[in-house]
This record gives structure tokens, C-alpha cells and sequence, in this order.
């Protein structure tokens, strides 16, 4: 095996959402994964609030990088490139953190690599069990995001095969943590709860698992509608709502669906392992339900360790370095943040330019 | 020494080279929607024009606004990253009063610019050099009686005629001024405001009231 030396060092920032992140990777092994997270700041407004977040990123970032820098032990100079990722998510806040990637990369004379923030919550994998495998098969449930996703290659092939139609997994959970007035965000605090509580007390529905119906594509509207009025009627009875129950049965039927579409889609495409990612892949009940349904179906199961599923700079380093590995072209200097970035993008390679021409212009360390 | 300025306070991309004597070169977009894209390759073609490189700055200045929020960001990342890289200090410049430097006025002005939302950030200026007020964030009828009577410069002024008669350029701010500016007062000694973003209004955010009720009543 090559000396690990050889592997490319890139250090990720992150700044899609409500969590600035960087990490420094080098190939597949995590070297330092440093998070300044604004969610308190958003908890009193029972969501994310994007000026919060994008004034939060611009005074964490450099503290932030320093920290990760410090926690890997390498020094800038060493780096073989910087990732940023370059969309989906919210525009202000992922302006931020593609300024301060392009900055940083052009003063230290590196490339610069816009990638895409799904395939980051993919590839990070890499960081806890290894290269991935090719095919992989993914399920990413997060607040933002609930898709089935196939990569050939992570840097070049990301195929949806199916997505929420209407609200994000981790949306429902805020939104049903709502209800029950647990407060935001309602991901962990449900999962709590639902650890005492009974998950077949009540039948809640499970969307779009007819037989008719899009076989990897999701809905959760319906099932948060069923929720809320159940809690209603309690209410309206004058009757206690048994919230441990509740939450263990609501949960219970986002998992359920999740982890049978996602099995499914692996028998279908004949693919032996999936990987679970994206913020709600630290829900403990995902976890064990796809690890039973995993194993009966003769699936191998990946899910990273809970800090790494949720928003992380780490992430984008991974696939900053794959990139790096696999010689993908590097970004321009003007590229952008792009809220939609489309999935079937997992990075924004510059168009006409020589990046080494850029680079080579005799900034710090090139 | 070499003061790299920029400025993405107002919608001009705007970046400069000040070599202690005196600006050696520096260029100007105006797009409100794209200083994240634009940024970056303004500093690089000015670099080169100048024949210099980035390792050879030795100071930054950047306007610290007030002005549209995202834009705004965009410049104060790119300088503090900047600093954070090369080692070198980061002072920050009010928008507002590069722009008074640029009026190049002996006589009390007001420097105004666009806030959109119909309203204006603003702040009275005795000369060029100096300011009496803190920057604020008004609807122009409201500040009418007291800006009607003096110039004014600015996008936000050239705006509305009305509430500035005696509006006129610079429209928007340059790098330019805005290094000369910094200079001047780094050699007079003077300590520049840290290279923080001036927003003058709080996050816009909703306190979500209660849950929608779906059961029909
Ligand atoms: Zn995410």
C-alpha cells in the first residue's frame, strides 16, 4: 500500500445550512472535523433563519479554519487543495463559505473544488469504513433532504432514483416536535422520547408505499397531518397526549418507509450494501431498523458515526480528496454558489482555464 | 508597502492597489447580484496588471458597509481569509466614509446609498474627511428636512431627487478611495475599525406562532 503521505490533504468548508464546518482529510482518513454550529441562535424561531446563519458563518469562519488546522496538525502550506461546497443549499450562507474557500485557495496558491453537498454526505463514508464501494447505494435523510441516490463514482456518476415529494424527513420531525411542543430541533428530542414510548400504539400512515405508488420516492405530509390531528382529537377530548408513544410511533413510520424503499432499491439494482447519511442517519431507531432489515435481506450497512451524518466540513474535505485522487478539474475563480446545485452534479469543474495557470501565479505556496 | 482594498458594500465590485505613495491600479464592476463571482478574478487581473503578487501585500482594507447584506459578506470573507492566509492585518473602512472621500467636498455634505426596501443608509459629513454621524438605515421622507438644504452623494441619493435636490456623484464607492482613505490614516497613525460588518438592522425572522391547527373545526 502506498505510504498514506501520498494521499492528497485537503481541508472542506461547509456552510450550506446552519452549521460551519471545516475538516481536513487526507485520502480517506480524517485528520480533524471542527463544527461551529449557530442552532441555538435559530431554536427561538423553531427553524433555521437564513440571515442568522449567514451572519454566524462570516464570524465563525476563520476561528473555525484555525481550529481544524490545529486539530490536524498540518500546516496550510502542506495542503494539497481546498473543497467548498458549492450548492444545494441556502444561497446567502453557501456564498460565505465559497468566499472565504476561493480566498484561501488563491492566497495559498491551491486548487479550488466547488462540490456538491449530497455527494459530500456520501462520500464521508469513506472516512469511517473505507473507500466506498461501486456502486454505492445511498439514502440521505436530513432536514433539507430525503433522496435514494446510486454513484457509480462519486466524483463523476450520482444517479437520483427517488425523492421526498413534499417534505424532508428531518422537516416532519421538527414539525411534529412542534406539535408536541418539544422544541427545535426536533430530530434528537423525538428520538428521545421515542425510546420510552411504544412505536406500534398508534398506526400511523405510511405514504407512498401503495402498490401503484413511485417506488423510491417519499412522502411525509401526510403522515405529519395524521400526527397532528391525532394529537388534536387527544387535546380536544380533554385527554392527555401520550407523548413518549406518540413520538415512538411517528417515528417508527418515517423509518419504516425509509428503510423498506431503501432496501428495496438495492435488491432491485442488485446492489449488497447501502449507506445511510444526512442529519436524521443519527436517529438511533433508523439505525437499528436498517441494520435488522439489512441483515435479513443479506445487506452490508454503512452509516457513519452520528457527528459525521449531520452537516460537517469533513465531509467536503473527503470528497475534495477523492476529486484530488481522481484528477477531476479543479473549479474557476468565479465560481458560484448555487442553491440548486442539481445532485447529478458532484462538482463544479472550471471550464476553459488551466487551474495550475491560476495557481501558479506565485501566491504563498505554490 | 502594498494595501490591497476592496469593497462590495454597494452594488460595485471594487478593488485597488495602494503602494504607500499612491494607488498603482485598481477597476470597478458594478452587478449587485454577482460580487461572489466577481470578486475573486478582479483581485487576480489587478494583481497582474500591477505585476504583483498576492504574498507581497502587506495590509488589507475593506469597506466594512453599511450595505445589502449578502454582497457585503462577500467581501469581508474574502479579506478576512485573505488575512488569515498571509498573516498580514485587516482594517476595516465605513463604506460610507470612502465614499465622503471620494466627494472630495470642503463644505457638509451627506454621503447616502441605496438600502433597498426604500430606504437609504446614510451619515452627515462636516468635509470630506470628516463625519458627524453614525451611519443609520431611514426611509428618505423621513431624513428630508435634515438632508434637503446640503449635497449629497450616492446611489441612495441620485435615488430620490425629491429628499436630495442637491444630489450628485460618485455613485458608488471605489477601492480606490477607499486605499487612500486607509492609508492616509494608518500613516497618521490612526487605528481603523475591525473588518466587522456594519448591518444596522436585525435578521428579518418570524417567530413562527403556534402550529397550523388541521383539524377541520
Ligand atoms: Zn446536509
Amino acid at each position: 500500500m502506498a505510504d498514506s503521505r501520498d494521499e492528497p490533504l485537503v481541508l472542506g468548508i461547509e456552510t450550506s445550512c446552519d452549521e460551519t464546518g471545516v475538516g481536513v482529510v487526507r485520502g480517506t482518513t480524517l485528520l480533524a472535523d471542527a463544527v461551529a454550529s449557530s442552532v441555538d441562535e435559530h431554536a427561538r424561531f423553531g427553524g433555521v433563519v437564513p440571515e442568522v446563519a449567514s451572519r454566524a458563518h462570516l464570524e465563525a469562519m476563520v476561528p473555525t479554519i484555525e481550529r481544524a488546522l490545529k486539530e490536524a496538525g498540518v500546516s496550510a502550506r502542506d495542503l494539497d487543495g481546498i473543497a467548498v461546497t458549492a450548492g444545494p443549499g441556502l444561497a446567502g450562507a453557501l456564498l460565505v463559505g465559497v468566499s472565504a474557500a476561493k480566498a484561501y485557495a488563491y492566497a495559498l496558491g491551491k486548487p479550488l473544488y466547488g462540490v456538491n453537498h449530497l455527494a459530500s454526505h456520501i462520500c464521508v463514508d469513506q472516512l469511517e469504513h473505507g473507500p466506498l464501494p461501486e456502486p454505492t447505494m445511498a439514502l440521505l435523510v436530513s432536514g433539507g433532504h430525503s433522496s435514494l441516490l446510486l454513484s457509480a463514482d462519486i466524483t463523476s456518476d450520482v444517479r437520483p432514483l427517488g425523492a421526498t415529494i413534499d417534505d424532508a424527513a428531518g422537516e416532519a420531525f421538527d414539525k411534529i416536535a412542534r406539535v408536541l411542543n418539544l422544541g427545535f430541533p426536533g430530530g434528537p428530542v423525538i428520538d428521545r422520547y421515542a425510546r420510552e414510548g411504544d412505536p406500534t400504539a398508534i398506526a400511523f400512515p405510511r405514504g407512498l408505499t401503495g402498490p401503484r405508488d413511485p417506488a423510491y420516492d417519499f412522502s411525509f405530509s401526510g403522515l405529519k397531518t395524521a400526527v397532528a390531528r391525532w394529537i388534536e382529537a387527544k387535546r380536544a377530548a380533554g385527554e392527555e397526549v401520550p407523548v413518549r408513544d406518540v413520538a415512538a410511533s411517528f417515528q417508527e413510520a418515517v423509518v419504516d418507509v425509509l428503510t423498506r424503499k431503501a432496501v428495496r432499491a438495492c435488491k432491485d439494482e442488485g446492489v449488497d450494501h447501502l449507506m445511510i447519511g444526512g442529519g436524521v442517519a443519527a436517529n438511533s431507531r433508523l439505525r437499528a431498523l436498517a441494520q435488522d432489515r439489512c441483515e435479513a435481506a443479506g445487506i452490508r450497512l454503512r452509516v457513519p458515526r452520528p457527528k459525521l451524518c449531520t452537516d460537517n466540513g469533513a465531509m467536503v474535505a473527503a470528497l475534495g480528496a477523492e476529486m484530488v485522487a481522481r484528477n477531476r478539474a479543479a473549479s474557476d475563480w468565479d465560481l458560484s454558489a448555487d442553491s440548486s446545485l442539481p445532485v447529478t452534479e458532484p462538482h463544479v469543474p472550471g471550464e476553459a482555464h488551466d487551474h495550475a495557470h491560476h495557481t501558479g501565479e506565485g501566491n504563498l505556496y505554490s | 508597502m502594498l494595501l490591497l482594498a476592496l469593497d462590495t458594500a454597494t452594488p460595485a465590485v471594487t478593488v485597488a492597489l495602494h503602494d504607500g505613495t499612491d494607488v498603482i491600479a485598481s477597476s470597478s464592476q458594478v452587478d449587485a447580484r454577482r460580487h461572489g463571482e466577481l470578486l475573486l478574478p478582479a483581485v487576480d487581473r489587478l494583481l497582474s496588471e500591477a505585476g504583483s503578487r498576492l504574498a507581497d501585500v502587506t495590509g488589507i482594507a475593506v469597506g466594512i458597509g453599511p450595505g445589502p447584506y449578502t454582497g457585503l459578506r462577500v467581501g469581508l470573507m474574502t479579506a478576512d481569509t485573505f488575512g488569515l492566509a498571509l498573516g498580514v492585518p485587516v482594517h476595516g473602512v465605513c463604506t460610507l466614509d470612502a465614499l465622503a472621500y471620494a466627494a472630495d467636498l470642503e463644505e457638509p455634505f451627506v454621503v447616502a446609498t441605496d438600502a433597498r426596501r426604500k430606504e437609504v443608509y446614510w451619515a452627515r459629513y462636516a468635509d470630506s474627511r470628516t463625519r458627524l454621524t453614525d451611519p443609520a438605515v431611514d426611509r428618505p421622507a423621513d431624513i428630508a428636512e435634515q438632508v434637503a438644504a446640503v449635497p449629497a452623494v450616492g446611489a441612495g441619493a441620485l435615488l430620490y431627487p425629491d429628499v436630495f435636490p442637491r444630489a450628485h456623484e460618485p455613485e458608488h464607492v471605489s477601492a480606490a478611495a477607499l486605499a487612500r482613505l486607509a492609508a492616509e490614516r494608518l500613516a497618521a497613525g490612526e487605528e481603523l475599525p475591525a473588518p466587522r460588518p456594519l448591518y444596522l438592522r436585525r435578521p428579518d425572522a418570524q417567530v413562527p406562532r403556534n402550529y397550523k391547527v388541521v383539524t377541520p373545526r
